[in-house]
C-alpha cells in the first residue's frame, strides 16, 4: 500500500496547528488549494484532492463544493479515482442532494463493468446512500447479479436487496424468488446475505412470511452443519463456526416460529442442541446462547426447552462478566410477566446484582426487582430495596420511590409496616417522591385509627430530627396537629412515648414555620396545625394566639389569609372554634378528581329538613374554605361530600347535618326545637311559627300548618306581605295536603331580610280546600318569637 | 435496520471515523456524534459495553486510545455487535500491522475501505476474516496499476 503523501503532509499540517484558529487557518488554505485543483483539467493527483477534502470534512469543517468532483470522479476510467470518488459520494451526497441523482447512470454502468471490485463499489454505494428512485431504477440489475454471478457479487448483491427493500417495500416480490434460491449456496457470505434478505422480507409482508415457513428444514439443517462441524479455519471465532451466521439463522427461525406450532416443533431439537453444546466460555459463545434463549423464548416451544432457556439466564446472571448479566436481566424482563415463577427462583441474584458498581446493571435490577416483588417476598425484598434507595443513583431514585410505594400499596402485611415503610422513604428520599404521596400517606394514618398513637410518636421524633424533608415534614405538621392531644398525653402502647409539654410541640411547629427551608405549602400545614392544637391544649392557647396574630401580617399571601381567618376564629367565632378544628372523620377512598365547590352547592341546596337554615350554609362555606383552603390534604370536606353526588336529597342531609353537627356551637340552641308561636288556628287548621335570626337583618321563618281534623285538606297554600322595605324570600312548600288527625305536617321556609330594621309585621294568608269547598283566612303576626320584639 | 451507524473517535472527543448507515441530516449526524462523545467518554472504566439512549441500544468498546461505538437497534444482540467491533478490529490490525489510531488517522480511506468490506448497508457482509483481507488486498492492488485496462483483469474471489 503505497500511501498518499500530499495527503498525510496535509494531515500532519492540521494537526500541528496548537490553537483552533491555526487550524481554520491551515484548513481554509487547503481548502482553496483544493478548490483550484478541481477546476483544472485531469491531473494525477485528483484523487489525492478529494481525499483531502474528505478529511476536512470528518473535522466537521464544510465540504460541499466537492459533491459535483465526487460525481465526475465516479465516471473516471481510472480504478483508484473511482475508489475514492465513491467513498466520497458516500460521505459527502446523500439522497436528500440533488447531485445524488446524477451518480445513478454511473452507477449503473458500474454494476455490469466485468471488473468485479468496480461492481462492488457501485454495490456498496447504493447500499449505502441509494434514494427510492434509484432504488427503483436499479432493483432489476440486482436481481440479475443476484441469480448470475460469483459469490463475492451475489453476497453484496444479496444486502444492496435488502436495503432496496427497506426503502421501496413494493420490490420484496421481485427478490423472493432469488432468494430462496441463494440458501443453497455454499458460501457463508453468500449464505448470510440471503438470510438478512429473506428476514427482511419476512418482517416486511406476512404472506411472504408464510411462503418462506418451508425453508425451516433447510435453515435446520445449515445450522446443524455449523454446530456439529469440526474446526473451520475461515470461519471459526474461539471455537464456534461462524457465529454471525449463526445468530441470524437463529433470529430468521424466531420470525418464522413465531406463532405457528408446526415450524416451532421442527427447530425444537436444533435449538436444544445449540442451547446445549454451546461453549459458554467465551463472549461469542454467549452471544449465541443469547439467540437461543431469545428465541426459545418468542417461539412457541415446549416447555422442557423453556425451563432450559430460563436456566441459561440464571446462569449468564451469575456470570462475572457485567454485560453477560446486562442482557441476562434485560430478557428476564421480558418474560417476568409470561414465566414469573420461573423468574422468581432467580430473585437473590438480581436482587444481588442491586450492589452493582454499574449504573446500566443497576437499573436493570431495579426494574426486574419490582417486577418479581409479591406478597409471599414483600418483606425482604422492601428491606433490600430500602437499602438500595439510600445508596442508589439519584436519577434512579423516584423510580426506586415510587416502585416502593406501588409494591408497598398492593403487597402491605399490616398497615403498620406499611406506615414504617412510606416513613422510611420519606426519610430517605423526600426529595424525589411525588407529590400525591402526601395526601396519600394522611390518608392512610387517618384509616388507622388505632396506630394514630404511634404515629405521631413516629412522626413527632422524626421532626425533632431533621426538617428538611418537605414531604415529611408536611406530614408530620398534620398529624401533630390532628393528633397532638395523644402526644401530650405521654402515654402509647406500640412505642417509647415522649415526655413531651405542649410548650416542646408549639417549639417544633414553629420551627418548621420560621425555617427558611420549610416550602410555602408546608408553611401553610404547620400554621394549621398550631391553630388545630389550640383545642388539644389547655394551657398555651394564648401563645397560638400570637403566633396566629404576627403571622396575620406575613409577606406571604397565603399565610396571612389563613392566619387572619384563624384570627377571627378566635375572636368572633370562639364558640365555633371547637367543632371547626375537631379530629377528622375517616377519608373516603374515592375522592379523586372531586371538587370542593360541588359539595358546597349540594348543602346549600337542602331544603327539606326542618329548622335547617340557609344562611348557616354559606357561613358553612366559610368554614369550608378555612377547612379546606387551597390545600389538598385537607380532605374532610370533599369527603363529607363525596357521599353527596349519588344521591342528592337525602344524603344532603346527612351532609347537612354532619355540617351542623361541626357548627354545634352556631346558635344558642342548635336543631333542637326553636321557640314556635301559634299564630293561626281555625276550623282544626294550625300554623305555628318560629324564626331564627341569622345576621343583623336576616332572619329564616319556618311556618308550620297542621290539620286536626277528620278530614283531609287538599290545596294548602299560605301567601305572606310585609312591609316594604323588608325583603322575603319564600321557600317552596314540604306539600300541599294535609292529612287528617294531624297525620303530617306541612312546612314552608320565608328567609326575611329588613336591612333597615324596620319593625317587622307579617300578614298571612292561608288558603285550601277542606270536604270540597274552599277557605281563605288572613292573619297579621305582629311579633316574632326569638327577636325580642 | 440493525445498525444505524458506527463512529470512532479518541479520549479527547476527537473524530477519526464516521459512518451511517442510514439517511440523516448533517445536523442529526452532528448531534449524534456530539451525544455520543459525552455519553461515552463518560462511563467508567470497568462498567457495562451496552447502553440506553433513546431507542437505540450504543455498544462501545475502548481499544488502547480509540472508542468504537456501533449505535444499533433495539432488536439487536448487544453481544454479537461486541464481536462485530472486535472482528473489524482485528482486520485493521492484519492490514496495518499492529494498529494504532495514527494509522487511522493517516490512512483514514483504507479504514473506510476495509469497513466497507466487512459491513454493507447496516449488515455483516463477509464472515470470514480471510476473505475480507484478500479481497482488499485485491483491490489495492488493482489501484496500484497506473492505467488500468478494466476488461483484462476479471477476478474470480470465493
Amino acid at each position: 500500500m503505497s500511501p498518499s503523501v500530499p495527503l498525510q503532509e496535509m494531515i500532519r499540517a492540521i494537526r500541528s496547528a496548537r490553537t483552533q484558529c491555526e487550524e481554520r487557518g491551515v484548513i481554509q488554505r487547503e481548502c482553496a488549494a483544493i478548490r483550484a485543483q478541481f477546476r483544472q483539467a485531469d491531473n494525477g493527483g485528483r484523487s489525492h484532492n478529494l481525499a483531502k477534502l474528505l478529511y476536512v470534512h470528518m473535522l466537521g469543517y464544510p465540504a460541499h463544493f466537492g459533491q459535483m468532483e465526487c460525481v465526475r470522479m465516479i465516471a473516471s476510467p481510472r480504478y483508484s479515482e473511482k475508489r475514492v470518488g465513491y467513498l466520497g459520494a458516500m460521505m459527502l451526497l446523500d439522497e436528500k442532494q440533488d447531485a445524488s441523482l446524477l451518480i445513478t447512470n454511473s452507477i449503473k454502468n458500474d454494476l455490469s463493468n466485468s471488473n468485479q471490485y468496480i461492481q462492488s463499489l457501485a454495490l456498496c454505494t447504493l447500499a449505502c446512500m441509494g434514494s427510492a428512485e434509484m432504488c427503483r431504477d436499479l432493483a432489476p440489475e440486482i436481481d440479475r447479479l443476484l441469480r448470475a454471478s460469483n459469490s463475492y457479487i451475489k453476497k453484496k448483491a444479496a444486502l444492496c436487496a435488502v436495503h432496496i427493500v427497506r426503502k421501496v417495500h413494493d420490490l420484496g416480490e421481485l427478490f423472493t424468488k432469488a432468494a430462496r434460491s441463494l440458501l443453497t449456496e455454499k458460501n457463508h457470505g453468500v449464505v448470510h446475505g440471503a438470510v438478512v434478505l429473506i428476514t427482511e422480507l419476512c418482517e416486511r409482508n406476512s404472506e411472504t412470511l408464510e411462503r418462506f415457513r418451508k425453508t425451516v428444514p433447510d435453515l435446520v439443517q445449515i445450522m446443524k452443519g455449523l454446530v456439529i462441524s469440526g474446526y473451520s479455519p475461515d470461519h471459526d471465532v474461539a471455537g464456534i463456526s461462524d457465529p454471525f451466521l449463526q445468530v441470524r439463522i437463529l433470529r430468521l427461525l424466531r420470525i418464522l416460529g413465531r406463532n405457528n406450532e408446526g415450524a416451532s416443533d421442527a427447530m425444537n431439537d436444533l435449538l436444544a442442541q445449540v442451547a446445549t453444546n454451546t461453549d459458554s466460555t467465551k463472549t461469542v459463545g454467549n452471544a449465541v446462547l443469547y439467540e437461543t434463549v431469545l428465541t426459545v423464548l418468542d417461539i412457541k416451544s415446549e416447555s422442557g426447552l423453556r425451563v432450559l432457556a430460563v436456566n441459561i439466564l440464571g446462569r449468564f446472571l451469575l456470570n462475572n462478566d457485567r454485560n453477560i448479566r446486562y442482557i441476562a436481566m434485560t430478557s428476564l424482563q421480558k418474560i417476568v410477566g409470561t414465566d414469573h415463577n420461573a423468574v422468581q427462583r432467580h430473585r437473590g441474584t438480581i436482587v444481588d446484582c442491586l450492589k452493582d458498581q454499574d449504573a446500566s446493571v443497576k437499573r436493570r435490577a431495579l426494574d426486574l426487582s419490582l417486577a418479581l416483588v409479591s406478597a409471599s417476598n414483600i418483606r425482604s425484598m422492601m428491606k433490600e430495596l430500602l437499602s438500595f434507595l439510600s445508596s442508589c443513583p439519584p436519577e434512579l431514585r423516584s423510580q426506586t420511590a415510587s416502585g416502593i410505594f406501588n409494591a408497598a400499596e398492593r403487597y402491605a402485611p399490616s398497615q403498620r409496616w406499611h406506615i414504617d415503610t412510606i416513613l422510611h422513604v420519606l426519610t430517605t428520599a423526600g426529595g424525589d417522591v411525588r407529590d400525591e404521596t402526601v395526601p396519600n400517606l394522611i390518608q392512610l394514618i387517618t384509616n388507622t385509627s388505632e396506630l394514630h398513637c404511634y404515629t405521631v410518636h413516629k412522626l413527632y421524633r422524626a421532626l425533632l430530627s431533621d426538617i428538611s424533608q418537605q414531604p415529611l415534614v408536611q406530614v408530620a405538621c398534620w398529624c401533630i396537629g390532628e393528633y397532638g392531644d395523644l402526644l401530650l398525653r405521654g402515654e402509647c402502647q406500640e412505642t417509647e412515648p415522649v415526655q413531651v409539654t405542649e410548650d416542646d410541640v408549639l417549639d417544633v411547629l414553629e420551627t418548621v414555620l420560621q425555617s427558611h427551608m420549610s416550602f410555602p405549602s408546608t408553611r401553610g400545614f404547620a400554621l394549621t396545625a398550631t391553630m388545630k392544637l389550640s383545642t388539644r391544649i389547655t394551657e398555651n392557647v394564648d401563645r397560638i394566639r400570637s403566633i396566629v396574630s404576627i403571622y396575620g401580617s406575613c409577606i406571604d399571601v397565603e399565610l396571612q389569609q389563613r392566619a387572619v381567618e384563624y384570627n377571627a376564629l378566635f375572636k368572633k367565632y370562639d364558640h365555633m372554634r371547637a367543632a371547626v378544628l375537631e379530629r377528622m372523620p375517616v377519608i373516603e377512598k374515592n375522592s379523586q378528581g372531586h371538587i370542593n365547590g360541588e359539595t358546597i352547592k349540594e348543602s346549600q341546596t337542602v331544603k327539606v329538613k326542618p329548622g335547617e337554615p340557609q344562611q348557616p350554609a354559606n357561613q358553612v362555606c366559610d368554614l369550608l374554605d378555612l377547612l379546606g383552603g387551597s390545600e389538598q390534604p385537607l380532605q374532610p370536606s370533599p369527603a363529607l361530600g363525596s357521599t353527596a353526588p349519588p344521591m342528592p336529597v337525602s344524603t344532603a342531609n346527612t351532609v347537612g347535618g354532619d355540617l351542623l353537627d361541626l357548627l354545634g356551637g352556631l346558635e344558642p340552641t342548635p336543631i333542637t326545637p326553636v321557640a314556635t308561636v301559634t299564630v293561626y288556628e281555625k276550623d282544626g287548621v294550625t300554623v305555628t311559627l318560629s324564626c331564627e335570626k341569622q345576621s343583623d337583618s336576616g332572619l329564616t321563618v319556618t311556618l308550620t300548618a297542621s290539620n286536626s281534623t277528620e278530614s283531609d285538606i287538599r290545596g294548602f297554600t299560605l301567601q305572606a306581605a310585609v312591609p316594604k322595605s323588608v325583603q322575603l324570600h319564600m321557600k317552596a312548600p314540604s306539600g300541599d295536603s294535609l292529612p287528617a288527625r294531624g297525620a303530617a305536617k306541612v312546612t314552608q321556609m320565608v328567609v326575611l331580610n329588613n336591612p333597615n330594621k324596620v319593625n317587622l309585621k307579617m300578614r298571612l294568608r292561608i288558603s285550601y280546600t277542606s270536604q270540597g269547598s274552599a277557605v281563605q283566612d288572613t292573619v297579621q303576626i305582629d311579633s316574632f318569637p326569638g327577636l325580642g320584639q | 435496520m440493525t445498525m444505524r451507524f458506527m463512529l470512532l473517535f479518541s479520549r479527547q472527543g476527537k473524530l477519526r471515523l464516521q459512518k451511517w448507515f442510514t439517511s440523516m441530516s448533517d445536523r442529526e449526524k452532528k448531534k449524534i456524534i456530539r451525544d455520543m462523545t459525552t455519553m461515552v467518554l463518560a462511563r467508567q472504566p470497568r462498567s457495562c459495553n451496552f447502553m440506553q439512549w433513546k431507542d437505540l441500544k450504543i455498544v462501545y468498546k475502548r481499544y488502547a486510545s480509540l472508542y468504537f461505538c456501533l449505535g444499533v437497534e433495539s432488536q439487536e444482540n448487544e453481544l454479537l455487535a461486541l464481536e462485530i467491533i472486535h472482528r473489524y478490529v482485528e482486520l485493521l490490525d492484519k492490514y496495518f500491522g499492529n494498529v494504532c489510531e495514527l494509522d487511522i488517522i493517516f490512512n483514514f480511506e483504507k479504514a473506510y475501505f476495509i469497513l466497507d468490506e466487512f459491513l454493507m448497508g447496516g449488515e455483516v457482509q463477509e464472515t470470514s476474516k480471510q476473505i475480507v483481507n484478500r479481497s482488499i488486498e485485491a483491490s489495492d492492488m488493482l489501484q496500484e496499476v497506473r492505467f488500468t485496462d478494466m476488461h483484462a483483469h476479471t477476478h474470480k474471489c470465493t
